[in-house]
């Protein structure tokens, strides 16, 4: 009985109790990016943003939620019910569950998985199924029209978006997260006498590689200017406008969820997760928790000014964008970098 | 073990039931959802047995694409179904007689197949533990040793049949306003704008 406590239950207790832990940290984390983003949006436009709710609007966030919660949630008569239903509730699990491996620090992770870098690149590429699904389920022209849209945009930029992972695991050698961050502890800046700095991360090595990567990852999660799924101006809001309520709040959600993810991953794959920039006493003290937050709020900022600058993309600028331009320049990355690894590796 | 085993049954379960589900769902889109299901769980199964790059490759390749496009035909398709199960009695005989052919060369496969002579040495050779090499090294290892012609060949034909879907869709239709990026970008103000003195009373 000892041993069964100690081999099963308590793993499991552990396990749930760090999952617990790192979703309550990052539901919080959301909300307060989404106040973020809005709050960068206005003050792009010279507004003020959300400002009511609490100081400086700091519990809007929270207002919204409990407003999308008691709201009455309608399905429409002539949809699929499961389905409709479903759907918000896959692309939030989707995006939640890619967390697990996700490392925050030096061994703070859930699963440190040997394929690390594949799952998530596998458990994002299934996102696509939450808008599908409810985009069909709505049994409506828009939200159909938007899902189509949706799903051929996102299988598009997943091709890229594979292929500059492919040149990140070639200079590491190593599909796990943990691995990746280490491997960028020695680069350009160890080579030309500082190292443990930025300069040794990957984005100078794959500087374009990490460009590709940032305007894929908009594209990915739907982010202005690729929204073209809930283009307001043409399909009112996409496979979004039969939700509301609670459904609705969960496609948010997971929307944001995946736009978290993508700023962890780009500061796990080219800005060197939780390593501090320079090798000062005084930065190697600070957590690295810390720097892995600071890294990503910095790419989460980027998204927002991209948001805020950025006019929408149309529809077919946007296919030739993703097929025309970055697949051939991503396969052409690939295959420099596997020569100069294969050049360098020999030296 | 215990663990595992009751992963095993519950993928296994799962699996077997929705591949049930699939052929006998009434909606086809339920159908293939029923069958991303099914690619799900034995993407599980692949992670039992240790073989991660395998569950993650399947994710990636039947759900994340080809799944995704089997929804995207079977939404477009505006089925109608009372139509669709009139022609069931017609159509069973040559049902039947597919599934038996299928069932009768699946028992001839299983019922003929031999372990290789070779079995016993490979499982003598010893295997290295995962945490010195992992799946997926040793995978390319092999893929791009011993398998590196059957491997390039599989890439020349897959390569054949984009070219040959490609060739199949691509039409340039005439008369239609097409972007040209390359030039929009190529346009100056010496070669867009033409300044032309216009007399009273003429058009340019």
């Amino acid at each position: 009985m000892d041993s069964f406590f100690l081999t099963y239950l308590w793993p499991a207790i552990v396990m749930i109790g760090q999952s617990l832990l790192l979703l309550v940290c990052l539901l919080v984390f959301i909300a307060y990016i989404l106040l973020a983003d809005r709050k960068i949006w206005a003050a792009v436009q010279l507004r003020r943003g959300p400002n009511v709710v609490g100081p400086w609007g700091l519990f809007q966030s929270f207002a919204d939620l409990l407003k999308f919660v008691f709201k009455e949630p309608i399905i429409p008569a002539g949809s699929n019910k499961g389905v409709f239903l479903l759907a918000p509730l896959v692309s939030v699990t989707l995006a939640l569950a890619t967390w697990a491996v996700i490392p925050v620090n030096e061994n703070w992770v859930i699963a440190n998985i040997n394929v690390g870098i594949l799952y998530v690149f596998a458990i994002s590429s299934l996102e696509v199924y939450g808008i599908i699904m409810g985009g069909w389920a709505s049994n409506s022209k828009y939200p159909f029209l938007g899902a189509l849209r949706s799903a051929a945009q996102m299988v598009s930029y997943e091709v890229s978006m594979g292929l500059i992972i492919v040149t990140v695991l070639l200079t590491v050698g190593s599909l796990n997260l943990t691995d990746i961050v280490a491997g960028q502890k020695d680069g350009i800046g160890t080579m030309i006498g500082l190292p443990n700095s930025f300069l040794d991360w990957n984005w100078l090595v794959l500087f374009p590689a990490m460009v590709i990567f940032f305007i894929s990852a908009l594209a990915e999660t739907n982010r202005p200017p690729f929204d073209l799924p809930e283009a307001e101006s043409e399909l009112v809001a996409g496979f979004m406008v039969e939700y509301g309520s609670t459904p609705y709040m969960m496609f948010m959600l997971g929307e944001y969820a995946a736009i978290v993810l993508m700023c962890a991953l780009t500061t796990i794959l080219f800005l060197g997760g939780w390593l501090p920039p320079l090798d000062i006493a005084v930065l190697n003290w600070v957590p690295g928790i810390i720097w892995f937050i600071l890294k990503g709020m910095f790419v989460f900022f980027m998204f927002a000014m991209v948001k805020a600058f950025v006019p929408r993309y149309r529809y077919d600028q946007l296919m030739r964008l993703g097929w025309k331009v970055f697949l051939p320049m991503s396969l052409v990355l690939v295959i420099v970098t596997a020569f100069v690894v294969k050049l360098t590796a020999g030296a | 073990m215990g663990l595992q085993a009751v992963f095993f049954y519950l993928f296994a379960f799962v699996a077997v039931a929705s591949a049930f589900m699939v052929i006998s769902a009434r909606n086809p889109v339920h159908s293939v959802l029923f069958l991303i299901l099914v690619f799900f769980n034995s993407a599980g199964m692949f992670l039992l047995t240790g073989a991660e790059f395998l569950a993650m490759i399947l994710l990636v390749v039947y759900i994340g694409a080809v799944a995704v496009l089997f929804l995207f035909v079977v939404m477009m398709l505006d089925i109608d179904f009372a139509e669709l199960r009139s022609g069931f009695m017609q159509n069973a005989p040559m049902g039947a007689l597919v599934g038996l052919i299928l069932a009768a060369e699946l028992i001839i496969v299983v019922g003929g197949s031999v372990i290789t002579p070779q079995a016993a040495q490979s499982i003598t050779t010893p295997i290295p533990s995962p945490a010195a090499r992992t799946n997926t090294a040793a995978l390319g290892d092999l893929l791009y040793t011993n398998y590196v012609y059957f491997f390039q060949v599989a890439g020349l034909v897959l390569l054949v049949a984009m070219i040959g879907a490609i060739v199949l869709t691509l039409r340039h239709r005439q008369n239609i306003k097409r972007q040209d990026i390359s030039r929009q970008v190529a346009r100056t103000p010496a070669t867009a704008v033409e300044v032309v003195k216009v007399k009273p009373g003429q058009g340019v």
